[in-house]
């Protein structure tokens, strides 16, 4: 296993258990979504990134890449439907980050 | 069959997976819940490259796919259905319409 192999894989992971403890320990729903989103999907990216270092097939390394697309494509698109249907089922905010986009950009356009 | 490396790398990834865990069976919401199983097939990929690599063997990587696509399909189908159905659902459809017909009011 070459280095770069190693080293991908041991960022991918510690990315991974970033995720986790930021999923374990921020205080509100919509920060957990950032941890939850943002670094679990770079983390799989870089690991998918390092197990396709040492293959030789080009047959089965586009389909890494697809994956590493599809997974960057599709994670952001999952926690946005995920917050926003937190949103409008009125979920409760972290009080100190309390802010609402939503109903302010509806209040300036009025 | 694996190397100090790899056993390093898997328990980091254990570890991850057990944090996550942890959060599912906590979850104060059902979002928290979605959004931790979410993270949770995000690991399952990781683990199945980490395997791939360290046994050589890369159909496992055509597993990470299915993965992948039953992830965003659960996440996606498991907000829809927290959004509409659920146990306070007429609350929710008057959230929901109130904010519309917001919408509605600032495009007229």
């Amino acid at each position: 296993m070459s280095w770069i192999t190693q080293t991908l894989l041991l960022l991918g992971s510690l990315s991974m258990l970033l995720a986790a403890i930021g999923l374990l320990r921020f205080p509100d729903f919509y920060t957990r979504c950032h941890a939850g989103t943002k670094a679990a999907s770079l983390g799989a990216g870089l690991i998918l990134l390092g197990a396709l270092v040492p293959i030789d097939d080009p047959d089965i390394a586009i389909r890494v890449w697809l994956t590493i697309l599809f997974v960057f494509l599709t994670v952001p698109v999952a926690g946005h439907l995920l917050g926003r249907a937190a949103f409008l089922r009125a979920h409760k905010q972290w009080p100190e980050d309390n802010f609402d986009e939503w109903n302010k950009n509806n209040r300036d356009q009025q | 069959m694996f190397t100090l490396f790899e056993t390093i790398v898997l328990c980091i990834l254990g570890t991850a997976l057990l944090l996550a865990t942890v959060r599912l069976l906590r979850g104060p919401s059902v979002p928290d819940r979605i959004l931790a199983l979410d993270v949770l097939s995000m690991i399952a990929i990781g683990i199945l490259g980490l395997y791939a690599t360290a046994i050589g063997d890369p159909a496992l990587l055509d597993v990470a796919i299915g993965i992948a696509v039953i992830a965003f399909l659960a996440t996606a189908g498991l907000a829809h259905y927290y959004l509409t159905h659920s146990e306070s659902a007429s609350e929710a459809e008057k959230s929901v319409k109130k904010k519309s017909s917001n919408r509605k009011a600032d495009g007229a």
